[in-house]
């Protein structure tokens, strides 16, 4: 078994939360060690807060295992992990089905003045015209806007 | 048990009892906005929480969950601040803001802890917490003037300044713009911890080592 086979086989895992995303195009695995049987997969949540942790991380250990590997799968918690890791085709897959992409993580803190900022984009109509309508979501990970161009609510990725 | 072990149960109890705290006014919150983001900031003040107890758990060669839940009353490390039942949207909104602004001091003096990995799990906190802060801010803000909220925030006072060591006291006093005064210390509990830990540890209690 080679590191590539399982990344392909990681790449099928859909998110838990958002199943129109994989876990690897989420970019939520950080890295995938084979030696021999044994396979040992890091994981880095969203937030520490993401409810979906567990049930991925049992998902990660069952696709190994379906590979005849002997899993290990660890959450590594640091701040190198950011929401710039989501693929491009991600990012595509999230404003398809209705999510906002995160924007980049910038050098300082995100601050309120930036998030009522007309910098975010409406994943249905494309329009600038949205607003902050709560921080927060129903998971950790998203923020609510809404659009005054086609005059509906939608999921914003928050960056981190 | 070690310095380390300590300090990091400290703060996993804090984030814990908070998170629990902030979880109480899911359903019931003044707005619907609210409800979503108190119940959001529970989950994940309870995700950072899981977070320091696995290092702890590590080094006390324990598991998270039997040190979120399996301890007596009298071992919790929390400070007072947390465990006080605030049924009162003034007083909800002046721990929040309370709170975040001494949280904010001590993770960015962990983030930089010669210890690699608090420093990491410190450092993603802080990322976190970012979010948390910006909803303080906002309602700290917007209630300036309240007098009903003035009032909640001094009668805290005491208590903010027991979540942080002393050193980071004269810090905290700066950025709240109040007289520093003697803190309610961590090490007595408020009389609700008991309650609240009937209440959070009754699952465990009931079927011991209990997987859902």
């Amino acid at each position: 078994m080679t590191a590539e086979q399982v990344w392909d086989a990681l790449a099928e895992i859909p998110d838990p939360e958002i199943p129109v995303i994989s876990l690897v195009d989420l970019g939520v695995i950080r890295d995938v060690a084979v030696e021999g049987d044994r396979v040992r997969v890091d994981l880095t949540p969203t937030f520490l807060g993401c409810p979906a942790l567990e049930a991925m991380r049992r998902q990660l250990e069952t696709k190994v295992e379906e590979l005849g590997g002997d899993p290990e799968v660890r959450v590594v918690v640091d701040d190198a992990w950011s929401t710039d890791r989501i693929s491009p085709e991600g990012r595509e897959k999230l404003r398809a089905a209705g999510f906002a992409p995160p924007p980049p993580r910038a050098a300082g803190a995100t601050t309120l003045v930036q998030l009522q900022s007309k910098a975010f984009r409406c994943p249905y109509c494309g329009s600038t015209e949205t607003r902050l309508e709560n921080i927060f979501g129903p998971t950790p990970c998203r923020s609510i806007r809404w659009c005054e161009s086609c005059r509906q609510p939608f999921e914003q990725f928050k960056t981190i | 048990m070690t310095e380390r072990a300590l300090r990091l149960l400290e703060l996993a109890d804090d984030e814990l009892v908070v998170g629990w705290r902030d979880s109480e006014w899911t359903g019931i919150a003044p707005t619907l906005e609210e409800d979503v983001a108190f119940s959001s900031i529970a989950q994940n003040e309870i995700g950072h929480a899981r977070a320091l107890y696995e290092l702890a758990a590590a080094e006390l060669d324990s598991e998270a969950d039997a040190l979120a839940f399996d301890r007596e009353p009298g071992e919790y490390r929390c400070a007072p601040l947390v465990e006080l039942h605030l049924l009162d949207w003034a007083h909800t909104i002046a721990r929040r803001y309370l709170y975040e602004e001494a949280d904010r001091l001590r993770i960015e003096a962990l983030k930089h802890a010669d210890d690699a990995e608090l420093a990491g799990v410190a450092a993603k906190i802080d990322r976190e917490e970012v979010y948390h802060r910006l909803h303080a801010e906002l309602w700290a803000a917007r209630l300036r003037d309240e007098p009903r909220f003035r009032s909640a925030v001094e009668e805290l006072w005491p208590f903010a300044l027991g979540v942080v060591e002393p050193d980071l006291r004269p810090a905290l006093a700066r950025r709240v713009g109040l007289e520093q005064v003697d803190a309610r210390e961590r090490g007595s509990h408020a009389p609700e911890l008991a309650e609240l830990w009937e209440q959070m540890t009754e699952v465990r209690r009931s079927v011991p080592g209990a997987q859902w």
